[in-house]
């Protein structure tokens, strides 16, 4: 492997900072103090759980497959992957550190809870209603996330406006008739993948595993051999999606499992923006989540997937937090055909994501926006690969690190030029911006070429967020966190003009919160 | 209006921190126009940053109040809602923001600090087109994210436009005709001479008579070492050019 790009390490001087006590130390707060609610004797008879036997085994997975009711191929589809687990060894060339992880330790499957978790919005935690209404979530909405009793159905009452899908989340009702009506009728899918399994078999069969297959890396391999659920769509030939789906109501319905396994299918001429991820603060006891997410975009399809994350980062201490282990991939599979992926991700102890497209399709191509912030003691591994197999493929990867606090956050990327891809064409450009003098930013461009006519750019910058700038904004009446804001949200504009209109604004939102108490 | 009293201000950290004001005391009454002039490292931008609360410069004795209050224990944006503007020497690039995003963003702001109601956006973008006429800026300037890719003069002209929009009570121009050519110090000055009003202070820090043609000064100090050590009418400030400072401080001492 040659390596134009080159390896550029950016570690940063060591002044001291002080960090606030902000509104992150409030959500950990708040987050504990749900855990305890949660386990309170008042409440714990109401919450219904079915778990697998503890721990990682033949049976354990022969448990969720039957719990499921799916087909024999799928059991041995599994069993084979498991087989497979057990001789793999966890990865270790990311730059993150954590505990090691017993997979003993771990229920692979929980069925969806059931009941209230308060009895009213008035037993909520005020910190945690504060954190709703900074990111400008209505209270009714807060109420269905925080799972207070009965608020689904006022939720559902309260609003009247299904035609965007995202406000569809609190209005399961409305979900399984006009959406899935509409959808229907427009041709698409629009199911849990174990649904799909039962109803669309062949479509299952024919393209699961077939962009990230069952061997392809260690968290990929456990992923296809204990799935729980996840999402599954299909559009036909020539449809356009009549509207922007997205996980946030179907996951309202059902509790999505800590694998979680998504594919989604275009077919030819066919297109589809998804949305994935809550910009909530969503409790989640989950440690460990191993996704695979697979796109397949066929002649003329394009795919747009956008994620916004914002899992439990853990407490100021570094301990808790999700691992957040994700393979991601884009198959272009047909010429002409294009997938843009786009990403905020704000949460997660520990994020291990490389979003990637195979550009196979002649004239194909891939996008990788991200957004990546890690504030306290989070890491962040993350980045893309864009696989040129076909002629003319062009790719563009535009990837903005923010570090904040003692944080670790470093893009790894890789750009492969195959020797059939002639005048492949890829623009990188990997800003980093550090808050602070006790974080760290690391840019690791990888290129492989193998053609003499590809025209490839990268740029890479490291900056900090100046104390000139941050004067500059507050002589003008900013206050300190707003003018980091307006800052922050300048450092990323290129990449948030890529997410679809509400989602915007609601990672805007986020970026302020998660950078609280950054500068002090 | 502003008042300075005995003034001390150290700039660094700890140790290595070295006074640079050495009990100042000024006072600009409301409706005047004072020019600070003085010699290269005479403190002139520390006194401008000491004044709207930079970090990294501390003060160590004195006072400084604007109408009675004190204003050295606030915070930057405390000030600024309070009606201190810098003109700033070296205006800062922030990419990414629109012109028109950060002025709104600052106005509303200094709004809600003071408790007032925010701008309507027709409101702020009719204000906005009146006073970038009268700057003669590009309506395309102000979507342009803040001073990136803008020429000195532009910069400087965005200062103004900043003053204008946020119309502040108290104004520190600081180096405001440097890197300017004659037209655009013209306009500028127009500007700033549009701003002057019996209710408004301004502090004129430069280091050349030139600019002092165009903002006629009610009085001019001389600031050397961290303190004044010379007030007199706008012909002090003629006399500086003829004779150069060296003259001047001489004849002071």
């Amino acid at each position: 492997m040659d390596c134009c790009g080159g390896t550029d390490e950016h570690e940063d001087d060591c002044t001291e900072v002080t960090v606030k006590e902000g509104i992150d130390a409030k959500t950990v707060e708040a987050a504990k103090a749900l855990e305890s609610e949660n386990y309170s004797a008042g409440f714990s008879t109401e919450i219904e759980t079915e778990y697998s036997p503890k721990g990682l085994s033949e049976d354990t997975i022969r448990f969720i497959s039957a719990k499921k009711e799916e087909p024999e191929w799928l059991l041995e589809w599994r069993l084979a992957a498991y087989r497979r687990w057990l001789t793999m060894e966890e990865p270790t060339w990311a730059k993150v550190r954590y505990e090691p992880i017993d997979y003993q330790e771990y229920y692979y499957y929980a069925a969806p809870k059931s009941g209230a978790k308060y009895e009213s919005i008035d037993d909520v935690p005020k910190e945690i209603l504060e954190t709703y209404e900074k990111l400008g979530i209505p209270l009714r909405e807060a109420e269905v996330l925080l799972g207070v009793k009965g608020a689904a159905e006022t939720a559902a009452t309260a609003r009247e406006a299904p035609r965007v899908a995202v406000d569809a989340v609190f209005d399961s009702v409305s979900v399984a008739t006009t959406f899935r009506k509409e959808l229907e009728k427009a041709g698409v899918i629009f199911m849990s993948i174990s649904e799909a399994v039962r109803e669309h078999p062949e479509l299952v069969k024919k393209y699961l595993g077939s962009v990230v297959p069952q061997s392809d890396n260690y968290f990929a391999t456990l992923n296809s051999a204990v799935f729980s659920d996840g999402t599954f769509v299909y559009v036909p030939k020539g449809v356009r999606c009549p509207m922007e789906l997205s996980t946030y109501f179907r996951m309202n319905a059902e509790n999505t499992g800590q694998f979680e396994r998504t594919l989604i299918v275009c077919d030819e001429g066919a297109y589809v923006s998804y949305l994935e991820g809550c910009t909530a603060p969503m409790r989640d006891e989950n440690q460990l989540h191993a996704a695979v997410v697979e796109l397949v975009a066929l002649d003329d399809a394009e795919i747009k997937y956008s994620t916004v994350q914002n899992w439990w980062p853990g407490d100021e201490n570094g301990k808790g937090g999700i691992y957040n282990f994700v393979t991601k991939r884009g198959d272009c599979r047909g010429p002409r055909s294009k997938i843009s992926w786009t990403q905020v991700e704000t949460g997660s102890a520990v994020t291990w994501k490389y979003p990637s497209c195979i550009l196979r399709g002649d004239d194909s191509v891939g996008e990788f926006y991200s957004i990546a912030v890690t504030n306290g003691r989070q890491q962040a591994d993350t980045g893309t690969k864009m696989i040129h197999l076909g002629k003319r493929t062009k790719s563009r990867i535009i990837s903005k690190g923010i570090s904040a606090g003692k944080s670790d956050n470093t893009y790894r990327g890789l750009v492969s030029i195959n020797k059939r891809a002639e005048k492949a064409r890829n623009f990188t450009q990997c800003d980093s911006l550090l808050i602070g003098g006790r974080c760290g930013a690391h840019t690791v461009p990888y290129v492989e070429n193998r053609r003499a006519d590809a025209q490839l750019e990268h740029e890479a910058t490291t900056t900090k967020l100046s104390e000139d700038q941050l004067f500059y904004a507050r002589q003008r009446g900013l206050g300190e966190e707003q003018a980091v804001a307006l800052l922050v949200n300048g450092f990323v504009r290129e990449v948030l003009q890529e997410l679809p209109m509400e989602f915007a604004v609601e990672a805007q939102k986020l970026l302020e919160v998660s950078l609280e108490g950054s500068v002090g | 209006m502003l008042k300075i009293e005995n003034l001390t201000a150290t700039v660094g950290e700890a140790e290595e921190a070295k006074q640079i004001i050495n009990g100042l005391t000024l006072e600009v009454p409301a409706g005047e126009v004072h020019a600070i002039m003085g010699p290269n490292g005479a403190g002139k931008s520390t006194l401008s940053y000491v004044l709207t609360g930079r970090s990294g410069y501390e003060v160590t004795g004195g006072s400084a109040t604007l109408n009675g209050e004190d204003i050295l224990e606030m915070e930057p944006e405390e000030r600024a809602a309070k009606g201190m503007f810098l003109s700033f020497q070296y205006p800062v690039e922030i990419p990414g923001v629109p012109v028109m995003t950060f002025v709104r963003t600052a106005m509303n702001s200094q709004r809600k600090l003071r408790g007032e109601e925010e701008i309507s956006a027709p409101d702020f973008i009719k204000k906005s087109r009146e006073i970038a006429k009268q700057l003669k800026l590009d309506a395309e300037m102000l979507k342009r994210p803040v001073n990136v890719g803008f020429s000195g003069g532009e910069k400087k002209r965005l200062e103004i436009y900043q003053m204008m929009m946020l119309e502040p009570s108290f104004l520190i121009l600081d180096e405001t005709d440097s890197g300017l050519d004659i037209d655009a110090l013209k306009t500028v000055a127009e500007g700033v001479n549009a701003m002057r009003s019996p209710d408004r202070g301004m502090l004129v820090i430069t280091h050349y008579q030139r600019l002092l043609d165009y903002i006629k000064p009610d009085k001019v100090h001389v600031l050397s070492a961290g303190r004044i050590i010379k007030t007199g009418g706008p012909d002090l400030a003629l006399r500086l050019e003829a004779e150069g400072y060296e003259g001047v401080l001489g004849e002071a001492v």
